[in-house]
Parts: structure tokens; sequence; C-alpha cells
């Protein structure tokens, strides 16, 4: 279980989110909100990308503050654009970057790595440079790249914004599949209709907190869409 | 020395960028009587201005060692260790120099840094440094004396104080749009 | 990966680039030794014999020597008017016989099997305070961004010249270092969030 307590944070003296107290224990959970509303900040609090100023966020227990190396094991992190995520050339020396922080052996490094490439018809481009991978590829190599770090829980931080339609179903079927928690901030309404959970936030805090159906009915309410 | 993971990462970026702006045709000025402008020359005026001292003189470094490996990555698609031991060769390690130089004056400011200073500022680094390893370097390789071949860098002085202004000015409309730095 | 690398089978190809290095460094420095013509002659006939046995052509050979002919012909130029044409013949032949040495381990040499030497080296290094784990990432991340910051910056022109601004080299730079700069922070996030600790 993630929770948030009383959590405050501001950015150049200026309010991003104020005093949030959440526990998410769903297994799929949706995070919607316009723009500046604060979502983004709150995804990256929940595997110490952030610290709060104020509150704490723990992760089954673990405090981001202070057990940081242990976070970020438990809690991956799949960016909006996978051009940022993907950090070395070769397809098969970006999935092995995770792992090798986290001081796996050479073997479970291979056997990870075959598992995650093949999930996602991938294998046959493990020695091609992930420049040339197409948008919904490089969304699904980043995904891999977390996945063989074994999470428990996995943020999306608007992970189909920038993919076309077929990427976006690929991307969108990946997350469905997943056996993780996973918390998806996005804009992408259909993304997560059938979730267990969407929370709404505005102005800084959270607007509502319910199933889908209701809490997108509040959002698309409060933007006006009627 | 300590460098975090931001540091590495814009040690990295401003390598990469002096690369991609010499994979793009130089630009030719009116004014300068049409001395072609590569961007690239100006990479490491820029990472110096932007980047700092230490980030910036790395991020050049790391340029001339990916050159050195055999990456086409100067204007024009040249690269290899032999690009060392031509007359060039100086001046490629003098863009590391430069950049060190020009982001250890520039961090002597807290705030803007004014203009005219920051022409100076670029002047001394990416003019006198450069030069400094240029010159001599190119005597040695080719035989000849210093005082020959700094007559014959008078050409470029033109295009170099161009260079310069643009840098400058550059430098501080990204300053400007992105005021974290 | 883009680089300069020939594919081939040779003895220069299979040799490790570690020990390719230090043969061009000891044959470079002997060049810049020797005073002699006839060597340098010599060893401009050896290298470009090389060529042909490592299934590279004359053309290759061409190629290393053309980006730099016009500082070549200056030289020599400069040289017969202040001193005499034999001395410019002497010293264009040791550069050509540089370049075309040089030219040979970039050919035969993948970048990325520099890069491992390079990485096999790092540790002798760390009595001077580099940390091999930061050089290679940095190494790993220049060459992964090299090709989306070209990208980037072909459309950063491409969106400057709908405004007429192609030939304005402050309009091209400044969002460029921005982006730049902004990706940086991106970047800096997704490599920690997956476990790196500098």
């Amino acid at each position: 279980m993630i929770e948030l307590t009383d959590v405050s944070v501001s950015y150049n003296d200026k309010v991003v989110l104020s005093e949030v107290s959440l526990r998410l224990t769903e297994r799929r959970i949706g995070v919607i909100g316009s723009n500046g509303s604060g979502k983004s900040t709150f995804a990256r609090l929940l595997n110490g990308l952030l610290l709060p100023d104020r509150g704490t966020v723990t992760v089954d227990g673990l405090d981001t503050k202070t057990k940081a190396k242990e976070v970020r094991q438990k809690v991956g992190f799949v960016f909006q654009n996978p051009d940022y995520q993907i950090v070395f050339p070769l397809v098969e020396e970006d999935i092995a970057f995770g792992m090798k922080n986290l001081g796996f052996d050479k073997a479970t490094i291979a056997a990870k790595t075959e598992e995650a490439l093949k999930r996602y018809d991938l294998w046959d481009h493990r020695t091609h440079a992930a420049q040339f991978l197409s948008g919904g590829q490089k969304q699904l190599l980043a995904i891999s790249g977390v996945l063989v770090m074994e999470p428990s829980y996995i943020v999306f931080d608007e992970p189909t914004t920038l993919l076309d339609l077929r990427n976006k179903l690929t991307v969108t079927g990946a997350i469905r599949e997943l056996e993780q928690t996973a918390i998806v901030v996005t804009h992408d309404l259909d993304l997560i209709a059938d979730f267990d959970r969407v929370i709404v936030f505005a102005d800084n805090r959270v607007m509502a907190d319910d199933v889908p159906e209701v809490a997108i009915g509040k959002y698309r309410k409060a933007m006006g869409d009627v | 020395m300590t460098l975090n993971t931001r540091d590495i990462v814009m040690i990295a970026l401003f390598a990469a960028l002096t690369a991609a702006l010499g994979l793009f045709p130089p630009i030719t000025l009116p004014i300068a009587g049409g001395v072609p402008i590569t961007a690239q020359s100006m990479g490491c005026m820029l990472a110096g201005a932007l980047a700092g001292a230490k980030r910036g003189g790395l991020a050049l470094a790391l340029f001339a060692l990916l050159v050195a490996i055999g990456l086409p990555l100067m204007a024009g698609g040249r690269g290899g260790f032999g690009l060392f031991l031509t007359p060039s060769g100086g001046f490629i390690i003098g863009f590391a120099a430069a950049a060190f130089v020009i982001g250890w004056l520039f961090a002597r400011h807290s705030g803007e840094v004014p203009l005219v200073t920051s022409i100076i500022y670029i002047a001394i680094g990416g003019i006198g440094v450069v030069y400094l390893f240029g010159i001599p370097w190119w005597a040695y390789t080719a035989n000849q004396s210093i005082a020959v071949v700094a007559g014959k860098c008078t050409v470029f002085l033109p295009g170099d104080a161009i260079k310069v202004v643009l840098a400058a000015l550059i430098a501080r409309g990204v300053r400007r749009a992105y005021p974290g730095l | 990966m883009f680089d300069l690398y020939r594919p081939g089978t040779s003895f220069l190809h299979r040799a490790p680039a570690g020990g390719k290095v230090l043969a061009l460094f000891v044959l470079g420095t002997l060049a810049f030794i020797v005073d002699d013509i006839r060597l340098i002659f010599a060893g401009l006939a050896l290298t470009l014999l090389l060529y042909p046995v490592c299934g590279l052509t004359l053309k290759n050979a061409w190629a290393q020597i053309r980006p730099t002919l016009w500082i070549l012909i200056a030289i020599f130029i400069a040289q017969a008017i202040f001193n005499t044409w034999q001395l410019g013949v002497f010293v264009i032949a040791r550069f050509g016989l540089l370049l075309l040495l040089a030219g040979l381990l970039t050919l035969t040499t993948r970048a990325s099997d520099m890069i491992d030497g390079i990485e096999r080296g790092l540790p002798f290094l760390r009595p001077l305070g580099v940390n091999p784990a930061k050089v290679s990432l940095a190494l790993s991340l220049a060459l992964r961004f090299i090709p989306v910051l070209a990208q980037i910056t072909r459309e950063v022109r491409e969106a400057q010249r709908v405004r007429g601004l192609e030939n304005s080299v402050i309009a091209l730079a400044i969002p460029l270092f921005v982006r730049t700069l902004r990706m940086s922070d991106d970047i800096a996030d997704a490599i920690e969030a997956r476990g790196y600790r500098p």
C-alpha cells in the first residue's frame, strides 16, 4: 500500500499540492485533472523522485524520505516521453540498466532481458538502436526496462499522450495485462474507464475520488463538458 | 570532483548537442563577407556559458573523445583519431579548455551577466583560449613558426567575433527562457 | 551505430581496439622523431599496402587525406617559400602517413569496441579521481542522444523556416538549448527512477 499523509509541496513559493491524504490499495488507479492541477507532482511523490515539503509518503511502510533505494525498486516509473527514459543506445543495453543498478547478476540479467523482450515482441530488435523503434515500441521498451526491476507498483505519467491510435491501443493493452498495481496519470479517459478507482485533481487538491463512472462524470462537469 | 546524475546528463547532452550542431550545413551570413558560421563552433562557448565550468569543460572533453574514437561528428562529417594529428587537433582540445574558462568567468557573477561583460568573457575563452591551444599545435605539426601561424589565424577573427556576439545573445536568451540555471 | 567503420575480417579488424590505439600512438610518435624522408616514404608505402590487405580500397585511403587537402597544400606552399620545397614534401608526407595510419584504426574498429576498450581502461584512471561508472554512463548517454538531438535540431530548423527565420542562428539555437536543458531534467529523473545512485 502507498499512503500519503497531509502531503504539501511548493515549488518556487507556489503551492503545487496542498494537504493531500490518500491510501492507494486498488490494483488499477487512474489519476486525472487539468494541466497544472498537481497530478504530475503527485506521481513523482510516489517513488521519491520528489519529496514532500510537509507530510509523509510511505510505500509498504517505507518512508520515501529515508528509504529511497528500497522505494525506487518497489515503485517503477514510466515517463510520458520514452525518448527521455531510454538512456542507452542499444535495446538490450537499455533494458539491463535498471537491473545493473540493483546489482542483479549476469545470468539473471540475461534471462530477464529475454523474457521481457519476448513478451513485447522486441526480441528481434535486441541489438538494434533504440532510436529506430516506433513510438509504441519505445514505450514498450520503457515499460520493459521498469518491469525487469520487479516492482510491486508502477506509476505511469501520461504514457499514451505522445502516441498515435495504434500505438496507444498497444500500450493500453500492455498496462491492462500487468500483474502489478498500476497508478496511471493521464488525460486519456478511455484508458482508465474500467479501472478500480479514479482520483481527480483540481486546484492542487483532490476534487473527486471514486469509481471511474462517478469521478470522470464530476471531472467532465467541472471542465464544463456537459 | 563530485558529479550528480543531472551533471552527468548535462555533460552528455551538451556533448551530443555540439555534435548534432555539426550535422547541419553552415549558415552563411551576408555581413562578415560571407564567412560561414557553423553553429558547432559555438558549442564550446555556449556549453561554458550555460552549463558552467565543470560541466561545460567535461562536455567538450567528452565530445573530443567521441571524435577521437572515430565518430564523424566534426562539421563536415570529419572524425577519427587522425584529426588530432592535423592542425585542427589543438583547436578541438582548446574547445574543452575554453568551455571551462568561460564557465569559470560566468560563475563569478550571481545575477544576470551584463551583455558586454559576457561578450568579453566568451571572447577570452572562445577566441583567446582556443587559439592558445590551436596555434602552437598547428605550428608544431606543420613545422612553421608560431608567428606565421598566428598571422594566418587573423583571417578567422572577423568570423570569430561574430560568433562571440551571437553566443552571448543566445546565452542571454536561454537564461531568460530557462531561469533555473 | 553510426561511425566510420568498414566491416571486414582482416587481422586489423580482429585485433583488439586497445592494441591498435597503442600501435598508432607509438608509430605516430616515431613519425615525429624520424628525420629521414626515405623512412617516411617507406612508412607511407607500407601503410598504403595495408589498405587492400584489410579489404579497404584506395578510395578509402584518399578519403582520409581529402578533408585536410587544402591545409596540406597551404603548408607545402608556406614551407617552400619560407624554407625549402624539400622540407615541404617531408612535412606533408609525414602528415599523409599519420592520417592514413589513424584512418586504418578508424576504419577497422567499431566505435562500440573502442568504447568497450575505454571502459576496460577506465579503472586505471581511478587514482586520478575518475569514476569509471560515471564516464561510461556519460559516453552511453551521449551516443544515445546525438541522434535524438539531431532530430530535434531538424524540427526546430523546420519550424523556424516556416516563420522565415531559417538563417537566424539565434532563432535556431535558443529553443534548441532550452529544450536540451529541459530534457536533461527529465532524463536525470528517469535515470534515478531506475535505481541509479551517483
